[in-house]
């Protein structure tokens, strides 16, 4: 089981060395040259001598692989280099901007967790019943509507007609709702109908069926027994929608002006701010795989056949 | 309606009606320059912000242009697009995955680590990242799109291949003298396909979101060029006056993605097709 879980968190080295390879190659292939769009970032005219003073401070006079190195090398020093707009190191700006994302994802997962499970499990125990049609309509709209239009609906409701919260910006939890709501919707719809589904299968197992036989009631069985085991794919669902939450809060963030981490990648893309670009982008990928990781150990923690398995397949 | 989603579901008429929806959908986009009443593009700001009329059946917007002709127009860009990645992300992922699965060994090895190295990014984010470095466009959007995503049809397709290799009707051919060229192109393509279709009409309500959230932030089709997710972007500035200049695109794009989303999931509860979530 330790080598199992030793073998997992090695494996994310490669994955995070490939995904800054992934950006230095694009960064490079890419017909903008870094010391022009830093000028122009910065609003210094450019002159042959500065792009080659530029050019000479990012490094890009020496060989690619050199260059790859030291980028790596770099990144894990925490050192992402200093944003070509602000002149300001590219760390201390995400550490100021990422609590403010991390509140909006935290409060729209607990908003989820606490709609989701209660709605798929009533589901699937009422299964065709008023619930459940509602549950269902409800995961429908919450998978296909846009997200940004979804946002913008909130505000025209709630902000401009009922006028019960802000319309944007961050301080007062009535300021949290609406981004919250927004963010939250497409994850209820996926975890409710994982949940529903996955209670549905364990209902079918045997020892269902044993413990009806033995005379357990009905409701002792499924919250002792069916939830333990049925909860399990909704964890593995919150890994894998990681990166639609992760895409979730850069549209929300735009959407209500919300000053986080997204938005801050939204204006470095327009910026052409290539270092922010390629940190949001390397960190993404970091928190993703990270994610995952531990993800795969709690489900590892609720079901210790998994790392049997992970051994007969490798 | 809400009384048998499960049922109707599974049903050949939800099938049908959903195609027949997006075939609607389809023929607008093909001939939305010969059925729209006014230019979409042409500004005429003595008519601004004008409510619906017998000329503009659903109004104008804040530079005076037909809206009903603007989301006419609009169908094109969205579902041009992802038809266009839908094709060739497939196209790509046929190739890589058939190639992968069948030859097996270092090949394979190569290809499915990049795969992975891909899919290690949050889609949406690479796509941003890749739009960011080269610049934002409707050209590097679709490209973008393209680079990521035929990452996910080339892990199904080799995992499928992996396991009709084995199947005694690719053994026969192999042992008669096919080259594996053939065999790729005879008799595995034909068994990946259908499925890997569905999946395919799965995805295409996400690439439609996908498109049209590039180009509400600003980082594809660029103004006056009538998009979804542009007009929506545009009518925010209105929200308090003019609230429906953001409601009608949103409503369209709600409109594409439910029946792309209910035609894929009919189709794989028909054809048995399990869903990537």
């Amino acid at each position: 089981m330790i080598s199992y879980i030793g073998r997992r968190i090695l494996a994310v080295i490669p994955i995070v060395l490939f995904a800054i390879f992934i950006t230095f190659v694009l960064i490079r292939i890419s017909p903008v040259d870094p010391a022009e769009a830093y000028l122009t970032a910065a609003h210094i005219q450019p002159t042959e001598e500065i792009l080659a003073e530029k050019r000479k401070e990012f490094g890009l006079d020496q060989p690619l692989h050199i260059q790859y190195v030291q980028t790596v090398m770099k990144i894990c020093r925490l050192d992402f280099g200093k944003s070509y707009l602000t002149n300001e190191p590219i760390i201390e700006e995400m550490t100021e901007r990422i609590p403010a994302t991390m509140q909006l994802a935290v409060s729209s997962i607990v908003l989820a967790i606490v709609i989701s499970i209660p709605l798929g499990f009533l589901s699937a125990i009422y299964k065709n019943s008023l619930i459940d049609k509602c549950s269902r309509l409800l995961s429908f709209f919450g998978a296909s509507i846009p997200q940004f239009w979804l946002g913008y609906l909130l505000i025209f409701f709630f902000s401009v007609k009922l006028d019960l919260f802000p319309v944007e910006g961050r301080g007062s939890w009535q300021h949290l709702v609406l981004p919250a709501v927004t963010l939250s919707l497409a994850l209820i719809a996926i975890y409710t109908r994982l949940l529903r589904s996955s209670v549905l299968e364990q209902l079918q197992e045997s020892y269902v069926l044993y413990a009806r036989t033995r005379g357990l009631r009905e409701r002792t069985i499924v919250a002792k027994h069916v939830l333990k085991i049925a909860i399990t794919p909704v964890i593995t669902g919150l890994g894998m929608n990681m990166g639609k939450l992760m895409t979730g809060t850069i549209i929300v963030e735009q959407v209500f002006s919300w000053p986080g981490f997204g938005r801050y990648f939204v204006e470095a893309i327009f910026n052409r701010d290539l270092p922010v670009i390629q940190s949001y982008v390397i960190f993404a990928a970091c928190l993703f795989v990270v994610c995952n990781l531990i993800v795969d150990l709690v489900q590892l923690y609720m079901d210790p056949r998994i790392s049997l398995k992970g051994r007969k397949d490798s | 309606m809400i009384a048998n989603i499960g049922t109707v579901l599974k049903s050949k008429k939800t099938i049908v009606v959903c195609s027949i929806l997006l075939l609607l959908f389809a023929v607008i986009a093909v001939f939305a320059p010969w059925i729209s009443p006014h230019d979409p593009v042409k500004v005429n700001l003595a008519l601004k912000l004008k409510p619906p009329s017998a000329e503009h059946l659903l109004g104008t917007d804040h530079l005076g242009r037909d809206n009903l002709s603007r989301l006419l127009h609009g169908s094109r860009i969205s579902l041009g697009v992802a038809f266009l990645i839908f094709v060739s992300a497939i196209g790509i992922g046929l190739l890589v995955g058939t190639i992968a699965g069948y030859l097996g060994g270092w090949v394979d090895a190569v290809l499915m680590r990049f795969c992975e190295g891909v899919m290690a990014f949050p889609s949406l984010v690479l796509v941003m990242g890749i739009v960011g470095i080269f610049g934002p466009g409707l050209m590097q959007v679709v490209l973008a799109l393209m680079m990521v995503h035929w990452v996910y049809y080339a892990r199904m397709i080799r995992t499928m291949v992996v396991s009709l290799k084995q199947r005694e009707f690719i053994t026969a051919a192999r042992i008669s003298g096919s080259s594996p060229w053939t065999i790729i192109r005879k008799h595995l393509i034909p068994n990946v396909l259908p499925p890997i279709l569905v999946m395919g009409t799965l995805e295409m309500g996400w690439a439609i979101m996908d498109i049209s959230a590039l180009s509400f932030l600003g980082l594809g089709v660029q103004p006056p060029t009538p998009e979804w997710g542009a007009m929506i972007h545009e009518g925010k500035n209105f929200i308090r006056s003019h609230p429906e200049l953001m409601i009608f695109p949103g409503l369209m794009i709600l409109l594409v993605v439910i029946a792309f989303n209910v035609l894929g999931e009919a189709l794989s509860e028909r054809y048995g097709v399990k869903r990537r979530y």
